[in-house]
């Protein structure tokens, strides 16, 4: 059965890429489909049979020395978890993009990757050892690179696919130094041999960089690395944005619902080695306060619908991380596991949207879209209200049992965490009402009715105002400059409209979603409304220990579980209270004064772009990272291989005969000697420098 | 059967081939066309007695098998072949890659098409006994005459500046290959045999092994190509024709590693040992400045050029490591590095074929026409990335992870090298096969034909297999490997036990 939840997706995937263009479109649409609700349905039956923990061997991949790695599965309480949410929200993507990409002419291709990437996951959270993770990890890293960039034409997909690709890898960077350490520390990269060990590594110091370190915490802070890139933390998170140019079923699997928790998921995992690092574990707060809090002031003024959803996944990302970081390792799986629902709920409801608006992604271009698609409109709500943590929902149960853990808890950080999480909830009711508003409420601004009056169009986005003024209110270009805030790089989406195979323009009519891309919406609405309801008990209430068993681990001080109860009620409240405001606020500002945003935008210029411009970040990679590395390789072929090396060795004594006398010239003795000889006078100068440098010695 | 074995025939094979094709004649179509198909026998019958080889061989093993000794030079100097876990694999390699070398020339060679395959086929013979020599003159002789062919394959069938190229390439190699000999004859004197086996018994003096050290360094070094000997490399890979290139990334590079590992290290333990971290330090220097300068390369083959060096950085990284984890990750990113690089510089011909320009910047949007060349390549992208699944990832995975062991300032850098090998690599693969397929000259460029597919499908299906079961190659290293690591730590612990005794002089 396992063998069967993992490899369907893969003989999928291997189907629809290998034979799609001899099946048909259509019928790869069926069977990858129809084999993915296959492999759901098993999760489902795994997941609520539960048991002990399974451990199944599939094959051996590699041994050298005392290094062992096998294909293996780990199946036990958070892997079901896991399996459930991956499988559930794949299927319901698949189906959903049987209707959102109907006028594709590559659909076999993308249920290939759709489904290569599903296997990828599942790999990732079946993993018994962490090089079989890293495998999925880069797998699923493989199938969004090629997701993002499915639309190969947009030079805007290729660059966010590669930013997505490199990025990720920085985090990998950490992930493989990490899984390096691990195995000099425990001889083994299976769970099952380093877990036992851990007391015994526990008063270890490793020294690294000049520095001797508790050995566990390097381990965990490494690792940890990887799990920023791929859950796009602070730091590492300027990826994620820009891979909404995928389609966006895309964006509702892989980069909310799923390959983005990936990181959470590696956290809870390797909860025995962290529980005993709490060093890394205050990294790991303080990163996910930053995360939820700085992801969510950018998402304050976000026009593309897809990009606030974005930054949302971003923040309650920080949120999961605030919750390992703290302890509440429960809370956190827990939140991963609603937010899959209500997140997917709100980028398949925004992929409805944007098909009923013919691929308009700005949402200043929208706008009472109520009455024209009342469905997607009802569906987007319940996905607000979840995220939002509106009592009763999914998101309230598991939001508000993080708030709580980050009050509640001692560790270092954890005032921080805590007051980061609870303005995030404030800045998370106002933007997803502000979503609301502006695509739902208010004036239609699209098609015949558009008008000039953007709600959001301040003053100070001058490139935005001037190209809109230019008289194309349907196009997004405007968006792209403004987006961008400068124009060193190319417009981000500024070529949507050449892709949109609708056309678009003035005679707009929205219209609402077909049955196949609806029904998903209801059952993820479904999940959104009351998953949280239905699992709380298991998840994090009293029903928590018997359900986890050993999956996730607690040290004998760590009852941070028991005490969330314990939290006064100002604090208990504290999120409904955001939630409330959050609310007040952005009615007053997108319905009952609409010219209020503008106004104040343009009275704080300056963090009106900071926010716009998302803090810059991109903006400063490019100057330290991006272009320093681009000259000094220019440096180092045009100076270093040219002129040093070439200059002084071949083309110095011979080659440059050679050219001159155009290849006539025989091989001559002198010139051979002069050659050895300066090649002798470099060796003997690289050994003398490699003798007085001293180099550090091998070995330790 | 005249007392010669079947390692001999692997040599004579090519050798008989060329033979028969020199004596073809005939009007020049015909000579042309009855020299490619000879070829491919000769190089498909060579596969498959290598294959009768490898049935033969027991992989448990570390001794040398399939040995053959015959009279030749001198009592010490003897003509002498077998192999072992290192060099089966190599020689596996080589025959394997041959026929694909033929396949890729098969219409892109227009003159003197009958002398093009009689280098190739010399060639192959040549590299095979270097990694088959049991004795060290031979060894030498092998790893010389190979230069030949491969001068004139750049020089002769290359591009515009081949003859730049090609005598740049002899240079560096030669100079090498003079150090290389004096450090032979050292060793003769020494221990009075070149016997490989007996060699390896030997123990070389402290001092005396520096000095051999450092001058098989430099041969070994400029065959790599270490940095800074490595320019060379990307300018013999623009001008050679597209087999040239396979078999440059391929096999010859190989050849340094296969040095290193059959000669430096367990003839030379202790110098070994002692310049190791000079090793490291060119090794990690080669992965960053490498890669970073092919990130900013405009000339396709230039880019897998310097992406080769970077790789072989790994290799000299792990094989320096002294651990099992390092060593048999460098054989194994050797191996794989041969398929990868090769099926790579076989996309870049399949596309050079066509339009006949190098430049990066005259492709793009080749998706479009081209789905299933697009596919390949991806394949091959990304075992160049060492994304896991595929070869690439296993060699590097272990030579990183031995690295770490050795010195984890020394990994720290070198895993620099698969944050900015995704960039060259990703880079490269956006902008020639994604975007918009806008130029006219791309517009009526046509899909891989079926000889080009049945030369690129092996490589992609050995690319992944031996990503997710490497074994077959892997566990062949593994018991030459800890034979290996044992004998070094016997001789490293002599000395230290005799240091020991010794009263400090200073």
């Amino acid at each position: 059965m396992y063998h069967a939840i993992v490899f369907f997706p893969l003989i999928g995937a291997l189907i629809a890429g290998l034979f799609g263009r001899y099946l048909g479109a259509r019928a790869c649409e069926y069977i990858t489909t129809a084999l993915l609700a296959l492999t759901a349905l098993m999760a489902w039956v795994v997941f609520l049979e539960g048991g002990p923990e399974v451990r199944v061997q599939v094959a051996s991949w590699f041994t050298a020395g005392d290094l062992t790695v096998d294909w293996a599965f780990r199946i036990d309480t958070l892997t079901r978890v896991m399996l459930v949410v991956v499988t559930s929200v794949s299927t319901l993507v698949h189906l959903y993009s049987i209707g959102y990409m109907e006028e594709d002419p590559h659909r076999p291709r993308f249920f290939a990757y759709l489904s290569l990437f599903t296997f990828a996951m599942l790999m990732l959270v079946t993993a018994d050892n962490l090089v079989q993770m890293f495998f999925g990890w880069e797998g699923v890293g493989l199938a969004s690179y090629l997701l993002i960039g499915f639309w190969y034409e947009k030079p805007s997909a290729n660059a966010a696919a590669m930013k997505a690709f490199i990025v990720n890898r920085v985090g990998d960077f950490g992930f493989s130094l990490g899984i390096f350490l691990v195995f000099v520390l425990f001889g083994s990269v299976a769970f099952d041999g380093i877990f036992p060990k851990i007391d015994s590594v526990k008063e270890m110091t490793f020294h690294f960089l000049g520095h001797d370190w508790n050995a566990l915490t390097l381990a965990c802070l490494l690792l940890f690395m990887g799990a920023m890139g791929k859950s796009a933390q602070f730091l590492l998170h300027t990826w994620l944005p820009d891979a909404m140019e995928g389609p966006t079923p895309v964006s509702a699997l892989i980069h909310a619902a799923t390959m983005v928790t990936a990181g959470v998921f590696m956290v809870a995992r390797l909860s025995p080695l962290f529980e005993v690092a709490p060093d890394a574990l205050i990294v790991v707060t303080v990163i996910g306060g930053i995360t939820s809090f700085f992801a969510a002031t950018i998402g304050l003024v976000q026009n593309d619908i897809k990009r606030v959803i974005a930054y949302s996944t971003c923040s309650q990302l920080g949120y999961m991380f605030v919750a390992l970081g703290v302890g509440a390792y429960s809370a956190g799986v827990f939140h991963l596991f609603t937010h899959a629902f209500f997140k997917a709920l709100l980028f398949l409801g925004a992929g409805s949207v944007i098909h009923a608006m013919h691929h308009e992604q700005d949402m200043r271009n929208m706008g009472a879209l109520r009455r024209y698609i009342p469905f997607t409109c009802a569906m987007m709500a319940i996905g607000s209200l979840a995220l939002i943590g509106f009592p009763f929902t999914a998101g309230y149960y598991s939001k508000d049992a993080i708030i709580e853990a980050a009050y509640a808890s001692t560790r270092p950080g954890h005032t921080l965490a805590f007051l980061c999480t609870v303005v995030a909830a404030f800045f998370t009711s106002f933007y997803s009402w502000r979503l609301f508003f502006m695509t739902f409420e208010g004036p239609a601004r699209w098609g015949v009715h558009a008008a000039h009056d953007h709600p959001d169009a301040p003053a100070a986005a001058h490139s935005a105002m001037a190209h809109e003024a230019d008289g194309a209110p349907g196009h997004t270009e405007g968006a792209a400059h403004d987006d961008k805030g400068s124009d060193i790089e190319p417009a981000h989406h500024s070529d949507v409209v050449a892709d949109d195979h609708h056309g678009h323009g003035h005679d707009l009519h929205p219209h609402e979603s077909p049955l196949v891309m609806t029904i998903p919406l209801a059952v993820l609405a479904f999940g959104a409304l009351f998953a949280g309801l239905i699992f709380k008990n298991r998840f994090i209430g009293e029903g928590m220990d018997a359900f986890w068993g050993h999956a996730l681990a607690h040290g004998p001080d760590n009852h941070i579980m028991h005490e969330i109860h314990e939290v006064p009620a100002l604090v208990s409240l504290s999120p409904f209270i955001m939630l409330v405001l959050g609310f007040v606020v952005a009615y007053w500002m997108y319905i009952r004064q609409p010219k209020l945003p503008g106004e104040l935008a343009a009275q704080q210029p300056g963090l009106y772009r900071f926010l716009l411009n998302k803090w810059y970040f991109d903006e400063i990679y490019d100057a330290i990272f991006v272009r320093p590395a681009k000259k000094f390789g220019l440096f180092l072929w045009k100076e270093g291989d040219g002129r040093i090396i070439d200059g002084f060795g071949p083309n110095g004594i011979a080659a440059r005969v050679v050219d001159v006398t155009r290849g006539v010239v025989r091989l001559q003795t002198g010139y051979l000697y002069h050659y050895a000889f300066v090649m002798l006078i470099g060796v003997a100068g690289l050994i003398s420098w490699y003798l007085m440098a001293g180099f550090p010695k091998g070995g330790h | 059967m005249l007392g010669l074995g079947i390692l001999s025939g692997l040599l004579i094979v090519p050798l008989c081939g060329a033979a028969f094709i020199l004596s073809l004649n005939g009007d020049e179509a015909s000579v042309a066309r009855n020299s490619r198909w000879a070829a491919l026998a000769t190089t498909i019958v060579t596969f498959i007695l290598s294959l009768v080889a490898w049935s033969r061989y027991d992989a448990t093993s570390s001794s040398f098998q399939l040995v053959e000794s015959h009279a030749w030079l001198a009592e010490g100097i003897r003509f002498k072949l077998g192999v072992d876990g290192f060099s089966m694999p190599l020689v596996l390699l080589t025959t394997f890659l041959m026929p694909f070398c033929i396949g890729a020339s098969w219409n892109s060679i227009h003159f003197r098409v009958k002398e093009y395959f009689v280098a190739f086929l010399v060639l192959e013979t040549t590299m095979i006994g270097v990694f088959q020599a049991l004795d060290l003159v031979l060894f030498y002789l092998f790893f010389e005459a190979g230069l030949i062919p491969m001068f004139l394959i750049i020089g002769i069938w290359g591009g515009q500046r081949r003859v730049y190229a090609s005598f740049k390439f002899f240079l560096y190699t030669l100079l090498g290959s003079v150090l290389m000999l004096l450090a032979v004859m050292a060793m003769y004197w020494e221990a009075g045999t070149t016997d490989i086996p007996t060699l390896l018994q030997h123990r070389f003096p402290a001092e005396m092994q520096w000095w051999l050290w450092l001058a098989f360094f430099a041969s070994f070094a400029v065959k790599m190509p270490m940095w800074p000997v490595h320019t060379w490399l990307p300018d013999a890979h623009v001008e050679a024709p597209t087999a040239g290139s396979v078999i440059l990334a391929g096999i010859l590079l190989k050849m340094g590693g296969y040095g290193f590992i059959r000669i430096s290290l367990p003839m030379l333990p202790l110098a070994s040992q002692d310049f190791a971290p000079l090793v490291f330090a060119l090794s990690v220097v080669a992965i960053i400045f490498t890669s970073l300068t092919a990130m900013m390369q405009t000339d396709i083959k230039k880019l897998i050029a310097y992406s080769s060096v970077a790789h072989m950085g790994f290799v000299t990284l792990g094989l320096f490591t002294l651990n099992e984890q390092g060593i048999q990750g460098a054989l194994f990113l050797m191996i794989s590095h041969g398929i990868v690089s090769g099926a790579l510089f076989l996309c870049v011909g399949v596309v050079y074929d066509r339009m006949h320009t190098r430049e990066i910047a005259a492709y793009g949007g080749l998706v479009k026409r081209m789905p299933l060349y697009a596919a390949a390549m991806m394949v091959f992208t990304m075992a160049n990335v060492g994304l896991p699944g595929t070869s690439g990832f296993v060699g590097e995975f272990l030579s990183m992870m031995g690295a770490f062991r050795a010195n984890p300032m020394v990994a720290f850098f070198s895993t620099f090298g698969i944050i900015l090998s995704a960039c060259y690599a990703l880079w490269l693969y956006a902008r020639v096969i994604y975007g918009k397929l806008d130029k006219p000259k791309l517009q009526g460029i046509l899909d891989l034909d079926l000889r080009e597919k049945l030369i690129l499908a092996p490589l992609v299906a050995l690319t992944i297999y031996y990503g997710v079961h490497p074994a077959p190659v892997l566990d062949v290293f593994a018991p030459s490997t800890e034979a290996l690591m044992t004998g070094m730590k016997a001789a490293l612990a002599n000395t230290q036990t005799a240091a020991a005794a010794l009263p400090v002089p200073r």
